[in-house]
């Protein structure tokens, strides 16, 4: 029988153990308090939300922040509150907490659907909406969507409030408009009319995995014609993609087959995808156009 | 880095220990209360055998700092059974035989403990959906199922009974 392994002497042990460098931790309970820690510590600092991308990052030492400002203590961050025809989502609200919410079954049930094709259970008790969209990983779901859903996000800095369009909003890979100082606050959804068609598509391999492609439509037929369309792409560029060619493909025309054939080209034809485990870059991209005529056909089909 | 105090409630018994911020969950469970049953896998938030509760939600003690359970009420699998009699999920289990090699089992325990909870009358399709944050690489999954259908079972003759009793 083999038994040296038992006698591994601690020095011999692998030096990129799965703990995280050291750092100095500050649980702010207001916001107020966040943003003047975030003020002082400057650059060192990172803002941890649920933890589940920024944990493992750490974890494997590909991120060594000084000091990690906890913003699970701020209540005034979570919640989902209609304001008109806008739901308000409070930036640390978790995906369960999505899953759940009566105000977004009603009102915009496309986030129920696609949060639950985010990551696991265990993961969706953790994972929050602003850190999926703040971390600017084009790999998460949330940018497509709130890209789609024409959603306004919410950043509150030293220097005050600023509003920004989702769309425009994610600059590059874990690139986005917000300020090392700022923190986003909120998600401002547009209420889905109820004649309104949506959908997620979303291929993955297997539970908990990113989007090998995916796709996030919102659209609106008037008179038997596309009256508005919005089409958003996770996990195929540097950052979540608005498939604005695909979108003029279809306004202003009836839903046909060959409308949405130039719909999935004009998609595909944006498409940038890195080559991985996941797929090569024709494949993805083949995949994203795929996700893209799923979407549309569940979305009108829902149109009325 | 300075230690932080932390007292967290662990299976109904509060613990206060100085931990370093960088400390998980999993790694203060294991290590600083000496309760061993939740696994570590594959600490990368995947396997899910590092589940415990937290504040009545499954989390995965490998991606969760200690610190951040200040002030929390965290049950792990030392605290399912009472006073030697198993919990509804344990009999399933054991019934079924809802494990092989057992690595995976504190993680599904609880995850089944709190998928109990949040949905007590699960369909076999929902019990999938439910633990489908916890890998098991031995049973190919079918007596974990048929065992959370079982302690569903189990919990609701449980729940008449106490309603009878109480008429």
């Amino acid at each position: 029988m083999r038994t040296d392994f038992w006698q591994t002497p601690k020095k011999q042990m692998p030096e990129t153990m799965m703990i995280p460098a050291p750092f100095d931790y500050h649980a702010p309970t207001t916001l107020a308090d966040a943003l003047a820690l975030m003020g002082r510590l400057g650059p060192d600092a990172k803002l941890l939300a649920g933890g589940h991308s920024l944990l493992p990052m750490m974890k494997l030492r590909f991120a060594q922040p000084a000091h990690l400002v906890d913003l699970n203590r701020i209540d005034a961050l979570r919640g989902i509150r209609e304001e008109g025809r806008t739901v308000v989502i409070g930036a640390m609200t978790v995906e369960n907490d999505l899953i759940a919410s009566p105000v977004l079954q009603s009102r915009v049930p496309l986030l129920c659907e696609a949060a639950k094709l985010i990551a696991d259970p265990q993961v969706r008790s953790r994972g929050t909406i602003g850190g999926d969209i703040a971390h600017g990983d084009p790999g998460n779901d949330h940018p497509a969507l709130a890209i789609a859903l024409d959603a306004t996000l919410v950043l509150v800095g030293p220097n005050g409030t600023r509003a920004l369009p989702a769309d425009g909003f994610f600059l590059g890979t874990y690139m986005t408009q917000m300020a090392e100082d700022e923190i986003l606050t909120e998600i401002r959804v547009p209420a889905i009319d109820s004649g309104t068609g949506h959908a997620y598509e979303k291929l993955k391999r297997k539970t908990g995995d990113w989007a090998t492609a995916g796709a996030a439509v919102v659209m609106c037929m008037k008179g038997g014609l596309v009256d508005n369309v919005r089409i958003a792409l996770t996990n195929v560029g540097p950052t979540a993609l608005r498939a604005k060619d695909a979108e003029n493909a279809l306004l202003g025309k009836p839903f046909t087959d060959s409308a949405i054939d130039a719909a999935v080209a004009a998609a595909r034809a944006i498409c940038d995808p890195q080559d991985d485990l996941r797929g090569d870059v024709a494949y993805k991209t083949a995949m994203a156009g795929e996700m893209v005529r799923r979407a549309l056909r569940k979305a009108a089909s829902r149109c009325h | 880095m300075t230690k932080k105090l932390v007292a967290v409630k662990v299976n109904g018994s509060l613990v206060e220990k100085a931990v370093e911020p960088r400390t998980l969950l999993i790694h203060f469970l294991r290590e600083e209360c000496n309760l061993t049953g939740a696994h570590i896998g594959c600490e990368t938030s995947h396997c899910g055998a590092c589940t415990v509760d937290v504040d009545g939600r499954s989390v995965k003690s490998c991606t969760h700092l200690a610190v951040q359970c200040e002030g929390s009420d965290v049950r792990t699998v030392e605290g399912l059974a009472k006073g030697g009699v198993l919990h509804a999920v344990q009999q399933a289990f054991y019934q079924e035989h809802g494990l092989q090699c057992g690595f995976c089992t504190p993680g599904m325990l609880m995850r089944a403990y709190r998928f109990l909870q949040e949905n007590p009358a699960p369909t076999e399709p929902e019990v999938r959906a439910g633990i489908s944050g916890n890998l098991c690489r031995c049973t190919g999954y079918q007596n974990i199922v048929n065992a959370v259908l079982l302690a569903a079972d189990l919990l609701q003759q449980t729940a008449d009974l106490a309603t009878k009793e109480v008429a």
